[in-house]
């Protein structure tokens, strides 16, 4: 268990340090958010009322897609100079590799979403105060909603990268199975924004059952995707 | 490698039985009349499907375990039959709603939770055509079988907290609901005329598989066998 610990921080470090050498992922991310809420006014022209009802769906519908395409360079950078083979090559456990990756994604995509929550508030005129009892919580749906939609979706891009038509594939595989964490994230949300606040306990719970059900099929069946 | 004729023979047989018993034997249901009767192909439909999605998983934990491919043909086969039966729950589900509810379609929990369970498995099958190495095809579309049908129970629990419209579970589903025994009978008739058809379709699919490994396997050896026939003849004339 250390050692996988040990392992899976320095693939960690790795991306991380990847990543913000270009911030490709970051940006492209936060853009992409952006166009979808803004699209979505054009094509719907909400009320003020409206657009409070439809927000927090609306939010993690641009999420999930932003991470459908994000995590799809996840194992693709790797085939460019065939560094999957040296990760491989490293005398640590596969599944230290997916938890690293899966964590870096996390990581990503949780900044990305920190980033764009404020500006979605304003845009959408969704009060995220007071902090207890709205910030807070919205923050632990966002925690529990990512790391559901990050580690199906580190595996999957996994699976996309052996086969042909990868970009489309991957979220082709991807949203079908995050249909339950979409729910769950974007209830919970529009319960937390509603007036007055309401803590979602049910959804809470169904989100750590949804990470730790995928979580442990990673353990269980991830590292078959590693190997040569 | 022979036709099952006999186990053809006897479903065909069976579902002869079950569509006779659904259209004359079973009574007519008191507020929906005769449109009802499609429940006895639609329910029954869709739980075959189920048990083809199961046998899909374990089809695909075993290829992980034993790396033999004839798990792997399992998986495909059953996935695509149920894909094939969930298809019949998705026709006949409108056509029995219509006159009943006035609308084809309506996204109440087990409708969309159905919808996302055949879609689910759609891209199952897609993956699988995307993937040209026999093995490593084998490999992510075991992964990706065992993640889907995971998926499969997160589903239906929150769509169906989501939102619900359909009848409550009319079968084991608490007070109230429950089936006339004669109703029952019939039910449970093409209930079995459907897993036959599981069977034979499954069966038929999982030799096909086994052809076409046969087949792969073969145009490899042909190819490696021409390209040593081609190289002989290329020294040859070097010297």
């Amino acid at each position: 268990m250390p050692n996988l610990t040990r392992a899976a921080t320095i693939i960690l470090g790795k991306e991380l340090r990847t990543e913000f050498r270009t911030r490709e992922l970051l940006s492209t991310t936060i853009v992409f958010v952006l166009m979808v809420v803004v699209l979505f006014s054009f094509t719907f022209d909400p009320s003020a009322a409206e657009s409070r009802r439809f927000g927090p769906g609306l939010l993690w519908i641009a999420f999930l897609f932003a991470g459908s395409l994000m995590l799809h360079p996840s194992f693709m950078r790797e085939q460019a100079n065939d560094t999957l083979a040296g990760l491989r090559l490293a005398p640590i456990e596969p599944f230290a590799i997916l938890t690293g990756k899966i964590l870096a994604n996390f990581l990503f995509l949780l900044l990305a979403e920190l980033l764009l929550l404020p500006v979605f508030a304003v845009l959408y005129d969704v009060r995220l105060t007071p902090v207890q009892s709205r910030l807070l919580p919205v923050m632990l749906v966002l925690i529990l909603g990512t790391l559901g939609l990050t580690t199906v979706g580190t595996v999957f891009s996994a699976v996309a990268s052996q086969a042909r038509m990868r970009e489309l594939l991957l979220p082709l595989l991807l949203l079908p199975v995050l249909t339950p964490v979409l729910i769950a994230s974007a209830e919970a949300t529009s319960g937390l924004l509603a007036d007055p606040p309401e803590l979602p306990r049910t959804w809470l719970a169904f989100l750590v059952a949804f990470d730790v059900v995928f979580l442990t099929a990673t353990w269980l069946f991830g590292e078959y995707l590693l190997e040569e | 490698m022979k036709p099952n004729w006999i186990t053809t023979l006897i479903v065909a047989a069976l579902i002869g039985i079950a569509g006779y018993a659904a259209l004359f034997l079973a009574p007519t249901e008191r507020t929906m009349g005769l449109i009802q009767r499609i429940f006895y192909f639609h329910v029954p439909s869709a739980w075959a499907g189920f048990v083809a999605f199961f046998i899909t998983f374990i089809a695909s934990v075993a290829y992980l375990l034993r790396r033999a491919p004839k798990w792997d043909w399992l998986a495909v086969s059953s996935a695509e039959v149920g894909v094939a039966f969930f298809t019949v729950v998705l026709v006949t589900g409108p056509i029995w709603a219509k006159p009943v509810w006035g609308i084809w379609w309506t996204w109440d929990a087990r409708l969309t939770s159905t919808f996302v369970l055949w879609v689910l498995y759609l891209s199952y099958l897609l993956l699988r055509t995307l993937v040209t190495d026999a093995e490593r095809r084998a490999v992510v579309s075991a992964v990706f079988g065992i993640f889907a049908f995971l998926d499969v129970p997160l589903v239906y629990m929150s769509i169906r907290w989501w939102r619900t419209q359909h009848p409550q579970p009319v079968i084991a589903g608490g007070s109230g609901s429950g089936l006339d025994p004669q109703m029952w009978r019939v039910f449970l008739t093409c209930w079995a005329a459907l897993l036959g058809v599981l069977i034979v379709l499954l069966r038929q699919r999982y030799q096909l598989e086994s052809l076409r490994h046969t087949v792969e396997e073969m145009t490899v050896e042909a190819e490696r066998r021409n390209a040593d026939r081609e190289r002989i003849p290329s020294t040859q004339a070097v010297r």
